[in-house]
């Protein structure tokens, strides 16, 4: 069954858009990420325009963290003080996000831009995973103690000053990296349409070394506030919210994120990350390879006055 | 699910049409002309369009019957797009990633152009003529907005514009989508891309005798959005806030919904 979506102006299938919202759903639900960046390309795979792509996807994350974020309030596992500087960090950087956007898409450069940025942040945020999970499978068969440094150890971002305290977190650190943190994924947000889990998780963990619990349901209620400012901004400037695809998206999404929730409560963390990785550089590989291959048209043909 | 609905063109001239054969026989020389009339004047893209054939119905005005025993008659129906400012851009290999490097603008593009012909253009006739009307996805004349531009690099660039709105299926050409039903009715079919732009498109026929272009008549068609998608679209542009609230409480809403209706612990 074909639906014609009003904004994107293109007729799609139904079905794959709901199955797409399921799939990537089921994966955000067992990993306890979004799934922006799986949705935006695949958006792209299927013809979308990057640009409605990115937008829309940036609505659709709002519906799954703020799903996941409700099952982490009821357990407690979130901490709002951290949360709230992350996001006025995330405000300031989506919006010049936004601004980027708005350049790259006059002058031609937008989805190159796109591209690099998804291929380079889940290019070395899936290899850097990939290896410590590797580590730590390898450490737990032969028994020993993990290599990992300890969280409390403290390395020179516990060095900066205005030093902040967060209970939930049992932490006391400068606010300085809470606010560039916020800002940088802020600023992805708005150019990659994610949400910016997979970036926020591990640097929450290794770099700030919040305890793991507390993690996923901070950085999942930080989210829903910066994707949902970012859909604001795409909407009223650049009208590439497609409220009709982001809807079946969100309805796959929902619906598979339950399940894959209770399917990542059999794996162990170790294994989980290793999974994530794989994923995670599977989707980098893809979008390189279309950097690199000579596309099949080297022409494109965009509308002119549009912004 | 709704469909687009069929445009079909009146016979303003079926009174006409059936005295033809007498007149011929007195008047030697014939005053052909043809006829293109809607009877419906816009048509509504829904929920479900997947792109459509339009069916597009005219007549002959006087035609000479030896003539339309040769079928030295043809007919070349066009539905013509908005015009529009349009950029081209190349890509080239930059490190080894392909970038947009190159790119020129072209004044006032038909967003869409589908032809339907009694036979293959070659055959109808010279390609002269054709640049002369400016007929056929081929012919267009894409106005370059920088005229001053190498003529090379001009011509390289409508090549490929072409070649993008046909790969896209809005430049098509329908060889035999227009038959004639009788000595001077005929009935065309033209296809709408999905993908068709909305606003105002003008159908146009073209009247050829012995490969030599005789007359040219047109009519007027709105393509638009029906009453949802229009409403989703001018509250998106006109009232953005709005839009976007809705977008974000939408995907609040269906968060906390999937997590009451799938929740398992």
């Amino acid at each position: 069954m074909s639906i014609y979506l009003p904004i994107a102006e293109i007729s799609v299938n139904v079905f794959v858009l709901l199955a797409m919202g399921g799939a990537v759903g089921f994966l955000s639900g067992m990993f306890g990420v979004g799934g922006g960046f799986l949705i935006t390309p695949l958006l792209i795979f299927y013809n979308i325009p990057p640009a409605i792509a990115v937008a829309t996807g940036a609505n659709q994350v709002i519906a799954s963290s703020f799903s996941g974020a409700l099952s982490h309030l009821k357990r407690g596992t979130l901490d709002f003080k951290l949360a709230g500087v992350l996001l006025a960090g995330g405000i300031v950087g989506s919006t010049g996000g936004i601004y980027v956007f708005s350049v790259l898409r006059s002058i031609g450069q937008l989805d190159l831009f796109i591209s690099l940025l998804y291929v380079i942040m889940l290019g070395t945020v899936g290899g850097l995973m990939l290896v410590e999970s590797v580590n730590a499978l390898r450490a737990s068969r032969g028994g020993s103690p993990l290599p990992l440094k300890k969280p409390g150890q403290h390395n020179w971002i516990h060095r900066l000053p205005l030093k902040m305290r967060f209970r939930a977190s049992k932490l006391f650190v400068s606010v300085i990296p809470v606010l560039a943190l916020g800002a940088g994924i802020g600023f992805l947000s708005a150019i990659m349409g994610v949400g910016g889990g997979f970036i926020m998780v591990p640097a929450l963990i290794y770099l700030l070394r919040v305890p793991t619990n507390v993690v996923i349901g901070t950085s999942l209620f930080q989210i829903i506030f910066t994707s949902a400012y970012t859909t604001f901004i795409h909407a009223t400037t650049n009208y590439t919210v497609d409220i009709i695809l982001a809807f079946l998206l969100m309805v796959g999404g929902v619906a598979g994120a339950q399940y894959g929730a209770k399917a990542g409560q059999k794996l162990r963390g170790e294994q989980l990350r290793a999974l994530l990785a794989l994923l995670v550089l599977a989707v980098a590989l893809r979008l390189a390879v279309d950097l690199f291959v000579k596309p099949p048209s080297i022409y494109s043909l965009s509308a002119v006055g549009l912004g | 699910m709704a469909r687009i609905k069929k445009a079909w063109l009146l016979l303003p001239v079926l009174a006409l049409l059936l005295t033809t054969p007498a007149t011929a026989q007195t008047t030697p020389a014939h005053q052909e002309g043809i006829q293109i009339g809607l009877s419906t004047d816009n048509v509504a893209i829904t929920a479900g369009f997947s792109g459509a054939n339009l069916t597009i119905f005219g007549a002959l005005e006087d035609p000479d019957p030896q003539i339309v025993r040769q079928g030295r008659y043809d007919v070349i129906v066009v539905l013509e797009g908005p015009s529009r400012p349009v950029r081209v851009r190349r890509k080239d290999r930059v490190l080894g990633v392909w970038v947009n490097l190159e790119s020129e603008t072209f004044e006032n593009v038909p967003v869409s152009y589908s032809v339907a012909t009694t036979r293959p253009l070659q055959d109808i006739t010279e390609p002269a003529s054709y640049k002369q009307l400016s007929l056929g996805p081929n012919n267009i004349y894409m106005q370059p907005a920088d005229p001053d531009q190498a003529p090379a690099t001009i011509r390289e660039f409508t090549q490929a514009l072409r070649q993008r709105k046909t790969a896209a299926g809005l430049y098509s050409e329908n060889i035999g989508g227009v038959q004639f039903l009788s000595q001077n009715l005929f009935r065309a079919t033209v296809r709408l891309a999905p993908d068709v732009s909305v606003g105002t498109h003008r159908a146009r026929a073209f009247l050829f005798k012995n490969g030599v272009f005789l007359k040219e008549n047109s009519a007027q068609l709105e393509i638009r959005k029906s009453g949802f998608e229009q409403a989703v679209f001018r509250l998106a542009h006109n009232h953005g806030p709005f839009y976007s609230m809705l977008a974000i409480a939408l995907a609040i809403l269906t968060g906390w919904l999937g997590r009451i209706v799938f929740r398992k612990d």
